[in-house]
């Protein structure tokens, strides 16, 4: 039988109530194999112990990840982008998307301002 | 009052002495490939005459973090004298089998993916150290990518001065405009380190940032 490409969305009060260590840890043990589509983002601490613990990981059938996340504050101006940090500030950045997968099985994807888009490798 | 007075006069020239002592790190930071090495060469054989690291057009060439101590730049009459800091590219994956693309052995390959590994690992980790930081970004790669957008959001979060080198601009796809457009907060300066273009103005944009630096750290 044929193995698929899971995919696996989680909301943004999944994560809320974890610490940002069970988070960093959450999410590096559900990207294994899968990918993952996030409400929200992670805080810059937490997105860089993802990159250390992702790099701790490495080795034998794991490459590492990738991860992008569609943020609408890049798509302001600066005035915007500051009020729209002190709001996340307050209630958490939910309305941005994470993307992140092994990248054993991602190619690329591709990023601008206003779409994400997710290459597959298919060996 | 009087003993008051001596003690603060001796209080501010020890702490003097000892901000003189500690040396300003400058902080090369950003994704593999950008030239990073190839600027703080660059920087070296400007200021000092020799060069700092070995650069190639193989990923995670910087493995280990490069330091080079007592670097003094001049702008206008006034000297800075700081301790240079270059490290390895911070990536989400590193992948032997990419090297193998570059000609080297199996053996090379994992033994440069498993260095790799402990450079970012390093390099994320000297980040707190850093008094002023310059992000090198490839001015011919889209700028919006979650590794640059990680680095510049920890560097802001740790309250750090920094600069945006936006290097390889001598190249005819480089897209200035896109990095200052991403990152509008913070001063970019177009640059080709290779070429050694518009050095002078990186120099300036880097003298002012130390600036604030100093209030930061006074």
């Amino acid at each position: 039988m044929k193995k698929g490409i899971k995919i696996q969305f989680i909301p943004f009060s999944q994560l809320a109530g974890m610490s940002s260590y069970k988070r960093v840890k959450f999410i590096l043990e559900n990207v294994k194999d899968k990918i993952v589509i996030i409400q929200g983002k992670l805080k810059p601490e937490e997105e860089k112990d993802l990159i250390e613990e992702t790099m701790k990981k490495i080795g034998k059938g794991f490459k590492g990840i990738e991860i992008e996340v569609l943020n609408p504050k890049f798509d302001q101006n600066i005035i915007a982008r500051l009020k729209k940090s002190v709001a996340d500030f307050l209630v958490g950045d939910r309305d941005a998307i994470t993307l992140i997968g092994p990248a054993s099985f991602i190619k690329e994807i591709k990023k601008d301002i206003k779409k994400l888009e997710l290459f597959l490798k298919f060996k | 009052m009087v003993i008051r007075i001596i003690t603060n006069f001796f209080q501010r020239i020890f702490t003097n002495i000892f901000a003189i002592k500690k040396d300003l790190k400058i902080g090369l930071y950003g994704p593999p490939n950008t030239g990073k090495t190839t600027l703080a060469n660059r920087i070296c054989k400007d200021w000092i005459g020799e060069e700092l690291g070995k650069v190639s057009n193989i990923p995670h060439e910087t493995r280990e973090i490069l330091i080079k101590d007592s670097i003094t730049i001049k702008h206008k009459g006034k000297s800075i004298t700081f301790k240079l800091i270059d490290t390895p590219g911070i990536a989400t994956k590193i992948d032997y089998e990419d090297f193998l693309k570059y000609g080297l052995s199996k053996a090379e390959a994992k033994k440069r993916a498993k260095e790799a590994t402990k450079g970012v690992i390093e390099a994320i980790k000297w980040l707190n150290d850093m008094d002023v930081v310059v992000v090198v970004l490839d001015a011919t790669q889209n700028p919006y990518t979650q590794v640059n957008i990680t680095i510049i959001g920890n560097i802001a979060a740790r309250k750090i001065p920094l600069i945006i080198a936006a290097n390889k601009i001598d190249l005819k796809r480089a897209k200035l405009k896109a990095i200052e457009g991403a990152f509008p907060e913070y001063q970019t300066v177009g640059i080709s380190a290779k070429h050694g273009t518009n050095m002078e103005e990186f120099y300036e944009t880097l003298f002012n940032v130390i600036k604030q630096s100093k209030k930061r750290r006074k």
